[in-house]
């Protein structure tokens, strides 16, 4: 049986927020290092490398997934979207303002990945409970704001009242 | 932290899959998921020659409703086997484990047969398979063989697959009619892996009485355990609260785990018995006693 | 000055570009034909290296460099700088940019390699042949003090660096007489500050201009500018270090220098290409500074009325392999440790001892959570043992507010007094008493043991030394467009600075916030500085922020006096315009003012001291300002398996004038989750060999929404004296008295008492078999156990 052969390097096409590239790589670059390095799309972060922190996290076909635990080749032929697609300084989107008005984020280092997740989230869920929210937020790391901000900016974006100040 | 340099081959089929695997046997890895693999080839604490990527083969990931139970495509990504209604009607308990399983962003690349497959020790599905007594599906060029779930762990990290084999499926029999069930671990954190947990199902009779009882413990023994002294121990008995506190002292008697940096092997052998007697409970709440 | 700004809860002006993936974090800068760095590193805790052979790894494609020891020009080959000395540290040993023969620690720098990109630098660490003769590594700080010892250095004959006693009143005839002494041995282990950015340099050389650029992930840019323009022999003006955007610091970005620091630009340079290098996650957990690790004999003297009569604290300090940051972490916690209190006779004495293990340098908290530990569980041993409530030995022993300035008697970090200079510590503590509701804690607790819960209450008491000198600069400018730019000399890693500053400059120029614009971290923008650490940019920086301002709103004033034909003290700020009060109709835009400041014909008054509405001011305060603070928290305990759930959080918080709530609220809850991790989740652990056992953050665990509470805080403002803002620093405040407070709550809770920190689900449920063992309980907990015990 014939069978395709192992290939070091390859070419790979994907959509990346709504725009076909093509790019011959590395087998073993990551997709993650392919949106920062070939395509200068730094807004997706690495803190980990090793699919803990969720810094990275971007959209692949509509899911949110760790782009350092994915080879840039095996996004071929899919749809990946990054931070750079939600908004722009100038038209934040929903999301993107709350965390404005609720301190979602200190260094903003962790945050492009935690706005994929909660992205996705709203875009499945229109009126979340609090336990799908933290159940998303569980697979981030921020060490900068102790994640109430974020939970607050995540839920104002969903249209839900303020939770009592003190609770 | 990069993966040292390896061959990728993207078979289209299970075919080519299978062929792919018995030419490059032990010098080639299975891409599943990728959500343990690729941190290990990041660390270079695996370095494979071939990565067999099985993510673009269509036809492994499915959930298949069989004879009462269900057959499960090992490529069905975690998040998809957790919202299937499927899964939810006929195997409650696999459906409440998966949601164990790190978290919503893992489960959407993780795979079911790839984390029965990694075989981790504390990872919940094993523990799983091997209460509901699943077969493995394991697929060669040389033909296609079934591994019960309780032959399928040998060692730490360690399965019955061979060099090129890929575990194509896992056939899950029916939860037992009325059968009451419970998934119950202890992590450090929520979402991460367990320092025990045990996956329970019991079965009562008419009479309230036992009939079949099955616990799986994480985190205690290099893979998922069974110990048949504590499930025939609650045969013929009321799983009422006496019953269960004696099975929680039995299971404490009964394991011996190791330490690691994270709990040592009194804490781990405790809460083995602490789980125990809470799943079982909870299994017991869940029963329907047939009229 | 108008307050338009100044205490309000202003949106951050730096969200909307980190939000959309517009920030520059050092791994951001891309310049064109940039190679990347990867660094081989010591897989031994102590070793001598008995081969290297880089040959193989140099031949490999796509190799620009490899360097070792051997390869270093003689000023890199030194022992980098001794940055913080100490008269007491007497073996002020530094590290080296690569090893010289010799490993101290696991992850120490061997060789460094350069390549086309970084899979291909790591792969060439694989080709590098290095052969190590291990010796047996000192890890144990105990044993490490024993004159038996191996010895991390050998040409010191002891793995103590320093001995330091500061001793206030009469500490010895105190615990002679007294009624009561209680004694204990604490414990606090390593800890690492993990921000979610790990470090990096990226460094690019212009050969023709000579000029050095070099984007660092560091919390001190003008520092690293200072020193590297010295070792590489380069003009300060011709160095620019630039930390644009920092993602996360809390005190280990903060060194001079890591040897990364300097092998990037060196290799830079003698390559004539930019070089980056960014750590990974694992190097980070074994190569950047770590802390927290003492183990305290302490003991406290008290009267039949649990009045302090005498404290005394013996500690060892473990430094890891080198120290070159000094004894910052054992000054701070062995002064801090007084905490709020008045202790007449107070001795301390610690011991700094060499370790093969990573270097100690601050971290959030920096030795402060160690020294209320010890000071708090004392005073809840007291409180035990008397047989009086808790609170009450605190307020008995509180100093009171008529007592400030209050003089410990002790020299702080700075080498300045240790005199606190404003506080109501009585109010701080009343109030968050009352926020969790002390007063019928007993009844909620006892409610709830009838359902079977087991539920404590914990409190914790500290003063947080901040806003130290020596000074920080900033220099404002309003530009012809009336927009106004201020730039300063600390950086910033997300406490909100490009907001804060730029409050206080708005409203000195009755400006829209908007409008202006901060520059943090470039020494290029604001060349004199020091950085940012111990809670100190918005004391130190932000009075100087306001004394620029003010100097450029005056300098507005005099040129728009003779626009408008006024004179200066009847004109008013507001609006972006220079008016004249009362009389709105007479104006002048700013814009115009700033232009008129820099006329293209004509004369400049002497007394506008020079051009431009722009003016530089610096901010050395005399001494340290000090912020109190107290936390209450709520747990539940589930007995069986050793997990805590904290269900309140409360923190009363005095950082005298608050700039901006919204950001200091974010520091607190922050800060907070931090303490958490301190207390239950985060440990270094070391084996004893010195190998480093948590290298993943499946090892090391960062506290996540689901372990961390909503904080609920309330504030006291009780201004400091010192500076013209009236301002303290908060940075620290949520971390530091977390430990002592989980332990408390613990206590409360268990009935245990608790020695050391951190605890995890399996040390706290050994605990509790022992304590139900100790009381002829369980009979699990009279079986042994050979294993690890986290």
């Amino acid at each position: 049986m014939s069978i395709p052969k192992p290939v070091t390097t390859a070419e790979v096409r994907m959509r990346v927020n709504g725009v076909e590239v093509v790019r011959t790589i590395e087998v073993r670059r990551t997709l993650a290092d392919f949106l920062r390095e070939d395509l200068s799309l730094t807004g997706t972060h690495l803190g980990c490398e090793h699919g803990v922190c969720g810094a990275c996290t971007v959209l692949l076909d509509g899911q949110p997934v760790r782009s350092c635990l994915l080879f840039a080749v095996q996004a071929g032929g899919h749809e990946v979207t990054t931070v750079e697609a939600l908004g722009t300084p100038d038209a934040l989107s929903p999301l993107q303002q709350a965390f404005v008005e609720h301190h979602g984020l200190q260094c903003g280092f962790c945050t492009p990945g935690i706005l994929m997740s909660a992205h996705a989230l709203l875009r499945d869920h229109a009126h979340p409970t609090d336990e799908q929210i933290r159940e998303v937020l569980g697979g981030h790391l921020c060490r900068c704001t102790g994640y109430q901000g974020i939970f607050d900016a995540v839920r104002a974006a969903a249209g839900l009242s303020p939770r009592h100040p003190n609770r | 932290m990069k993966p040292a340099p390896f061959g990728h081959l993207a078979p289209a089929t299970r075919e080519q899959a299978l062929e792919a695997l018995r030419r490059y046997g032990s010098d080639a890895k299975v891409l599943a998921g990728g959500q343990s693999l690729v941190p290990m080839l990041a660390m270079r604490l695996a370095r494979p020659a071939v990565l067999v990527d099985l993510n673009p083969i269509g036809d492994l990931a499915y959930v298949k409703p069989t004879r009462g139970g269900l057959a499960i495509g090992a490529m069905t990504r975690q998040a998809s086997a957790e919202r299937d209604p499927l899964v939810a009607q006929r195997l409650p308990l696999l459906a409440e484990a998966l949601g164990w399983i790190g978290h919503p962003q893992i489960r959407a690349r993780g795979t079911v047969g790839g984390s029965l497959a990694h075989a981790d020790p504390a990872a919940e599905l094993p523990a799983v398979a091997a209460v509901l007594d699943a077969r493995f599906t394991l697929a060669s060029t040389r033909g296609d063989r079934t591994v019960k779930a309780a032959d399928f762990y040998v060692g730490y990290l360690s399965t019955a697959l061979e060099p090129d084999e890929i575990l194509t499926e896992i056939r899950f029999p029916p939860q037992p009619p009325g059968a009451g069930w419970a998934f119950a671990e202890v992590a450090r954190r929520h979402g991460d892996f367990a320092l025990v947990g045990v996956a329970a199902v019991v079965r009562a009779d008419a009479d309230y009485r036992v009939a079949d009882a099955r616990l799986a413990f994480t985190g205690v023994s290099h893979g998922p355990l069974r110990i048949v002294e504590v499930e025939q121990a609650l045969i013929d008995r009321r799983a009422d609260r006496t019953a269960a506190a004696e099975i929680r002292r039995l299971v404490e008697a009964s394991v011996d785990p190791d330490a690691d940096i994270h709990a040592s092997s009194r804490y781990r052998r405790h809460v083995a018995g602490v789980l125990a007697e809470r799943a079982l409970l909870t299994a017991a709440s869940r029963m329907q006693v047939p009229s | 000055m108008g307050t338009r700004y100044f205490g309000e809860r202003v949106r951050r002006r730096e969200d909307p570009r980190l939000l959309t993936g517009r920030g520059t974090y050092v791994d951001d800068v891309q310049p064109p034909t940039l190679l990347h760095a990867a660094l081989l590193r010591s897989p031994h805790a102590r070793a001598r290296i008995t081969r290297l052979d880089v040959s193989r790894a140099a031949a490999m494609p796509g190799v620009a460099l490899v360097l070792t020891h051997a390869d270093l020009p003689p000023a890199l080959q030194e022992p980098l700088p001794k940055l913080i000395p100490h008269r007491t540290l007497i073996h002020h040993k530094t590290q080296y940019a690569l090893a010289p023969g010799q490993v101290r620690h696991v992850g120490e720098p061997v060789a460094f390699v350069v390549a086309t990109n970084r899979y291909v630098a790591e792969d060439a660490l694989e080709a590098i042949e290095v052969e190590y003769e291990p010796l047996q590594a000192v890890v144990d700080l105990e044993a490490a003090v024993q004159p038996d010892s191996p010895l991390v250095h050998d040409d010191m004959g002891t793995n103590v660096c320093a001995e330091y006693t500061q001793r206030v009143g009469d500490p010895d005839a105190a615990f002679a007489t007294a009624p009561h002494v209680f004694r204990e041995r604490l414990r606090m282990d390593r800890g690492t500050a993990s921000s979610i950015e790990t470090r990096g340099v990226v460094a690019i050389w212009e050969p023709k201009t000579r000029e050095l650029v070099i984007h660092d992930s560091t919390q001190a840019p003008i520092w690293i500018r200072n020193y590297l323009a010295v070792l590489l022999d380069l003009p300060q003006n011709n160095v620019r270090v630039i930390a644009l955007d920092v993602g996360g610091g809390f005190g280990p970005k903060i060194m001079m220098c890591y040897p990364e620091e300097v092998l990037v630009p060196h290799a830079a340079m003698r390559l004539g290409r930019p070089v980056k290098w960014i750590e990974d996650r694992r190097e980070n957990f074994m190569a950047t500074n770590q802390e927290r690790e003492q183990i305290h004999d302490a003991e406290i003297a008290v009267d039949d009325e649990g009045r302090i009569l005498a404290v005394r604290t013996r500690f060892l300090h473990d430094a890891g392999a080198y120290i070159p940051y000094g004894l910052i972490v054992a000054i701070v916690a062995s002064t801090q440790l007084v905490g709020p209190y008045k202790i007449p006779n107070y001795e301390c004495t610690f011991k700094a001892v060499f370790t093969n293990k990573m270097i100690v340098s601050p971290y959030r908290g920096a030795g402060r959570p160690h020294g209320c530990f010890v000071m708090e569980r004392l005073i809840e041993r007291v409180a035990q043992e008397l047989g009086i409530d808790r609170a009450e030995v605190r307020r008995r022993n509180f100093i009171q507010p008529h007592e400030f300035p209050y003089d410990t008697g002790l020299i702080f970090q700075d080498n300045a007094p240790l005199v606190y200079d404003s506080g109501d510590y009585p109010a701080v503590f009343e109030k968050a008493l009352e926020m969790v509701g002390y007063a019928d804690w007993p009844a909620r607790k006892a409610a709830a043991a009838t359902e079977g819960r087991t539920l404590g209450l914990g409190i914790g008491f500290y003063v947080e030394g901040t806003g130290i000198g020596p000074y920080e600069g900033c220099r404002v400018t309003v530009e012809p467009t009336g927009k106004v730019f201020a730039a300063t000399s600390v950086g910033t890693q997300g406490q909100g600075h490009f907001t804060s500053f730029a409050q206080i400059v708005a409203d000195a120029l009755g400006v829209d916030v908007q409008d202006v614009t901060i520059t943090t971290g470039d020494s290029g923008a604001f060349s004199w500085g020091t950085g940012t650490f111990a809670s100190r940019a918005a004391v130190v920086a932000g009075n100087a922020v306001a004394l620029a301002a003010q100097a450029v709103r005056a300098k507005a004033l005099m040129v728009a006096a003779k626009m408008l034909e006024a004179r200066p003290d009847d004109l008013e700020l507001a609006g972006g315009r220079v008016f004249v009060r009362g009389t709105p109709d007479r104006s002048v835009a700013l814009a115009e003012v700033a232009t008129a400041a820099n006329p293209l014909r004509g004369t400049i008054p002497p007394e506008w001291e020079g051009p431009g509405l722009e003016a530089s001011r610096y901010y050395a305060p005399p001494r340290g300002t000090f912020s109190p603070g107290c936390h209450a928290m709520i747990v539940e305990v589930d007995r069986e398996i050793g997990a805590v759930q904290v269900h309140r959080h409360v923190v009363v918080h005095d950082c005298g004038k608050i700039i901006n709530p919204l950001i200091l609220d974010g520091q607190i809850q922050g800060g907070v989750a931090q303490g958490l991790g301190n207390a239950f989740y985060e440990k270094l652990v070391y084996d004893a060999d010195g190998q480093l056992l948590t290298q993943t953050y499946m090892d090391y665990l960062l506290p996540t929404i689901a372990e961390v509470p909503k904080v609920e805080i309330g504030h006291v403002e009780t201004p400091s004296p010192l500076n013209p803002l009236g301002v303290k620093g908060a940075g620290e405040a949520g971390t530091i008295p977390v430990p002592a407070v989980f332990a408390s709550a613990l206590d409360d809770a268990l009935g245990t008492r608790i020695t050391e920190m951190p605890l995890s689900h399996s040390r706290l449920l050994e605990m509790l078999l022992d304590l139900e063992a100790s009381r002829g309980g369980h009979a699990d907990a009279a079986s042994g156990d050979g294993g690890a015990s986290p």
